[in-house]
């Protein structure tokens, strides 16, 4: 910290910085707050001062079949997809740190590409592949492709994890006597869990926030929480979306806080294991 | 120990069925793990790599000509001009218009010809409208008296250049070239030229960005390593929130802050510092706020994952030894940063490379990037050959610096790639 | 009366044998006030009537995803509402069902551009220059004034789209109304109209959904724009001040299409059926200020109601109808290079 016998010019630094990362946070923090009063206006504009306090938006939101509508397609779509990313992503981490082969890098490059490619090419091509098989306007061509974007957040965390796990308590559970069945269950997982959830974690975020590859592929039948947004922000601004925005902020708090729950079990875990 | 000895030496022995035997199970077990990563490879080859590659094939496919009038190019193939083509070719023409019509192909073979040629459109609904023709007649004056422009050779050049099963037209088209009358390539006309102009848009966006979310980024990763951790912690809170906020929440609070009448025009109306609202929103000024804020806890995460690492010994000693603090922290700290600079900069420049939400949402007409083109062929104007051009262009522009990155960090430290 | 419910028991029975569940029908429309008029005039009677469920849905138009659909033979579009040139070009790639107006009604009835080879007009709609009488002191009367920024300053609205802009800059720069598409089909008359938009270039925000131009006037984003008369009409209705210049506007018609290999297709046309009728017209030109297509729709209805139509003798006296033979033509060249010009 700044230290006593710190100079005048140590000092105006030493605060200056810290006034600007409080600007810079303040920005990251303060547009994101400024919508939240404004679901509760009364008014019909999504537009400060607010005349008067109402909870008609979230009645809106909560009674409007296509709001409802896209809120049940993103319950749907999004859990459904995060599921088949964590199985296969899990099995296929396991694969790629376990197996040796060749053209192994460039097999978890492909893997992990889903999260590089841009979102528009993922969206176009998927559209004119799918199309003549079915599978758009379906909501098992967009499981699909949610899966596929979530998967490298899955491959990453959950390798990252394998890589640190050390395969000699498998073993050690293994000689003490326990089956393989008892030592996945009581050994393997609960180490390895925390990274499955989080990837699944990361997931479900990519899902829940997807638009594009959805505006692509889902007809209004699919149309999921965010593809609304998008065409309400485009076409129809009311506080409706800012009601849909205060749930999403919610959302997204949960998740943030399920992971760092996480990320503090795990700490625990491993330093008890040490 | 003297067992294990024992093993290894029977191991390196003579028994070579041993040997064999364990190499045999080792085998066995690296293919088992290798069964696991299969469906997974499957459903990512099946239902992600082969849709890319067969929409970057459309790029240089030339759908329309060749499929819906077979015999016609065929029989094209053998004429070279300046003179017409001979009653063969004609009667050929005619009567496969003739079976397309009605039906869609013939429209197929119409849209692809007006790409070529504005107003060929007209020529073919026309022309088949007169169509079938008698057995009897001249197909070839048959065809000159429906429209005189059957009586001239570019029509029939340009049927055959449409023709080629393969075209390099789209890719060019993409670069803003085009083929002239003599088959050079050339620069398109003024008036059309716009793709190299977004393509050097969305490379010199992206590089603002970058460059902001840098700068903006460095002190605040910078605090966060520097501070005790339950503090830096809070501030990490202040990172992630964001992080984890739906992109659209985001662009829905920027439009409630800039709009006319939004919260910005009001303060600065109110401290008297503008006279009139200040346009903020559907500008260049309303996409670079909306990408940094999406953007910028993407610069701070790999930034202060190497800050954390970076012991402070090295400064103390440098500013034991007199060094002034800023030239300590610009020799000897800022060189150590380096790593987490390079891959906060490649993703982040990486991620606006493909932006399409923001610029559509916060941006104007000359806001748009790459991507929006690439929606604006597939949907609005269902030309999926364009947008298969432009993908292409896209892709091996992010892809090279996805090697980049990958080369210098490894594959799978893209962390912390969500949302645009 | 009876011929009627006659005939619905009979399809119905039809239906029946051919399918156990009565299919529920997907329409998408364009979404905004015209759809929520659509909900009323004719979603909500046709269910009571009918018992079949309607899925409403809303696009802008973009006809790639329903050529996606029919070339998967996975229709799931029953019906889409659908601009003219887009119906005669879709009609022509065999992307809509063609249409046996016997089972719609007499021909005679309808105007003779409601009916299509593949689509039957749903209702006709203008799109003019729409001003919030408020905040202008003095009123735009017609699209000079529109290119006027020193006698109006402020930003205007236009459709970012080729269709009905490049008309506009025409008409702004002197073109007589009946020379508009003779001029545009040449080169020199396509580049004048681009030369007209540059110069208005920097005062113009553009717009996409017909929902905008009535919140951007409202909310003093914009002084003028170009917009749907409809649209207007419900600002109108809620409080909003804003005006339509019927002079130099465009009309056209909108018109139901069956995207090919539509399973539902019996019962879409059914819907048709339903939602051409006098009455239901009616009730949508009283919910919007759009015209209805079915002629008999106009005996009996409100001269206030009828004078705010686009259909309407001493609006349609200063209008320009649109030519959908030209769009069908250069629309795929004019929205590229409109797309190119706007984006530099």
């Amino acid at each position: 910290m700044l230290p006593p016998y710190a100079s005048p010019l140590e000092r105006t630094w030493y605060w200056m910085h810290r006034a600007l990362v409080f600007l810079i946070l303040a920005f990251l923090i303060l547009p994101i707050l400024v919508i939240i009063p404004l679901s509760f206006n009364a008014d019909n504009f999504l537009m400060y001062p607010m005349s008067g306090f109402s909870l008609r938006w979230y009645e809106e939101f909560f009674t409007s079949p296509v709001w409802g509508r896209s809120v049940m397609n993103s319950l749907i779509v999004s859990p459904a997809a995060t599921l088949l990313a964590m199985a296969l992503g899990t099995l296929a981490s396991v694969g790629l740190v376990r197996a040796e082969f060749p053209g192994k890098t460039a097999l978890t490059a492909v893997l992990i590409s889903p999260m590089i490619v841009p979102v528009v090419i993922i969206g176009v091509a998927m559209y004119l592949f799918f199309a003549p098989i079915g599978l758009t306007g379906s909501y098992t061509g967009l499981i699909l492709a949610h899966a596929i974007l979530g998967v490298p957040f899955v491959i990453t965390t959950v390798t990252a994890t394998l890589v640190g796990f050390d395969f000699n308590l498998v073993r050690a559970a293994s000689s003490l006597g326990a089956g393989p069945i008892t030592t996945f269950f009581r050994v393997t997982l609960p180490l390895v869990a925390p990274g499955i959830l989080s990837g699944g974690i990361f997931a479900f975020a990519t899902s829940f926030d997807e638009v594009v590859v959805t505006l692509f592929l889902a007809a209004p039948e699919q149309s999921t929480l965010p593809r609304q947004m998008f065409a309400g922000i485009r076409e129809n601004i009311s506080p409706t979306i800012a009601a849909a925005a205060t749930i999403l902020v919610i959302v997204s708090t949960l998740m943030l806080l399920t992971l760092e729950w996480l990320r503090r079990r795990n700490e625990r875990l491993r330093t008890a294991l040490i | 120990m003297s067992d294990f000895a024992a093993s290894a030496s029977a191991i390196d022995g003579a028994d070579p069925d041993l040997k064999r035997r364990m190499r045999r199970a080792e085998r066995r077990r690296n293919l088992a793990y290798f069964a696991l990563i299969l469906p997974l490879a499957l459903l990512v080859l099946v239902a992600f790599v082969w849709p890319i590659a067969s929409l970057l094939v459309r790029a240089v496919e030339n759908e329309g000509i060749h499929d819906n009038l077979p015999q016609t190019v065929a029989a094209l193939r053998a004429w070279d001009g300046p003179e017409l083509p001979d009653e063969r070719v004609y009667r050929l023409l005619a009567d496969e218009l003739a079976q397309a019509k009605g039906t869609p192909k013939l429209a197929a073979i119409a849209t692809r010809l007006n790409r070529e040629e504005a107003g060929l459109r007209s020529l073919v609904m026309k022309t088949a409208r007169h169509l079938p023709l008698p057995a009897d007649v001249s197909a070839k004056e048959a065809l000159i008296a429906i429209d005189p422009a059957w009586g001239e050779p570019p029509i029939w050049k340009t049927l055959k250049r449409a023709g080629h099963p393969f075209t390099a037209f789209y890719l060019l088209a993409a670069l803003d070239l085009t083929v002239d009358a003599h088959g050079h390539v050339a620069l398109a006309p003024p008036q059309e030229r716009v793709y190299l102009d977004v393509l050097g848009r969305t490379f010199w966006m992206s590089f603002n960005v970058t460059l902001l979310c840098l700068l903006l980024g460095f002190p605040v990763a910078y605090l966060m390593a520097i501070l005790p951790v339950n503090r830096s912690n809070l501030l990490m809170l202040f990172v992630l929130l964001p992080f984890w906020t739906s992109v659209l929440v985001r662009i829905a609070a920027w439009i409630v802050l800039l709009q006319n009448e939004g919260l910005v025009n009001r303060l600065l109306l109110s401290l008297g510092l503008i006279q009139s609202p200040l346009p903020m929103l559907f500008n260049r000024f309303s996409v670079y706020i909306g990408m940094i804020h999406i953007l910028l806890p993407f610069m701070v995460l790999p930034l202060y994952s190497v800050m954390k690492g970076i012991s402070p010994v090295y400064v103390r000693a440098a500013l034991s030894l007199g060094c002034p603090p800023w030239r300590s922290f610009w020799t000897i700290y800022f060189p150590q940063t380096i790593p987490g600079v390079g891959a906060g900069v490649l993703l982040v420049f990486i991620m606006c490379m493909g932006y399409y939400i923001t610029p559509a949402l916060l941006g104007g007409p000359k806001e748009q990037m790459l991507s929006y083109f690439i929606a604006f062929y597939t949907n609005q104007t269902i030309n999926w050959n364009m947008a298969a051009a432009l993908s292409a262009i896209l892709l091996t522009a992010t892809l090279l610096l996805y090697a980049v990155y990958a080369l210098r960090f490894g594959p799978t430290r893209v962390k912390f790639m969500k949302a645009r | 009366m009876k011929m009627r419910t006659l005939h619905a028991a009979v399809l119905g029975l039809a239906l029946g044998a051919a399918a156990p569940a009565m299919a529920d029908l997907t329409i998408i429309s364009f979404g905004g006030a015209a759809q929520q008029a659509q909900e009323k005039a004719f979603y909500q009677p046709f269910t009571q009537a009918t018992g079949i469920k309607i899925h409403p849905g809303e696009y802008n138009g973009e006809q790639a995803k329903i050529k996606a659909m029919v070339m998967a033979g996975n229709v799931t579009w029953d019906l889409v509402e659908v601009e003219s040139p887009e119906l005669v070009r879709g009609c022509e790639e065999g992307l809509y069902e063609k249409i046996d107006f016997t089972k719609i009604g007499n021909k005679a009835d309808f105007l003779p551009q409601a009916v299509n080879e593949c689509g039957v007009g749903i209702f006709v709609w203008s799109v003019a220059l729409a001003y919030d009488a408020d905040k202008l002191p003095q009123a735009p009367t017609s699209w000079a004034d529109f290119w006027d920024v020193k006698k109006f300053p402020g930003k205007r609205g236009l459709r970012k789209g080729a269709k009905y802009t490049l008309e506009f800059a025409l008409l702004a720069d002197g073109v007589p109304p009946q020379d508009v598409y003779k001029v545009l089909a040449t080169k020199e008359g396509v580049d004048r109209a681009f030369a007209k938009l540059d110069q208005l270039k920097p005062h113009i925000q553009w717009w996409e959904a017909g929902a905008q131009p009535p919140q951007l006037l409202a909310s003093g984003d914009l002084v003028m724009s170009a917009a749907y008369n409809g649209r207007i009409h419900a600002a109108q209705q809620e409080g909003k001040h804003l005006k339509v210049v019927w002079n130099q506007s465009i009309y056209d018609i909108d018109s139901w299409a069956i995207p090919k290999g539509d399973p539902n297709k019996a019962q879409a046309l059914e819907f048709i059926r339903f939602a051409s009728q006098p009455e239901r017209q009616k009730a949508f030109s009283r919910e919007i200020s759009y015209g209805p297509t079915n002629l008999k729709a106009l005996d009996g209805l409100d001269p206030k109601v009828l004078g705010e139509l686009p259909s309407a003798p001493q609006n349609l006296a200063v209008a320009l109808p649109m030519n959908t033979e030209f769009w069908v033509e250069h629309g795929e060249e004019l929205e590229q290079r409109f797309n190119s010009w706007a984006a530099k």
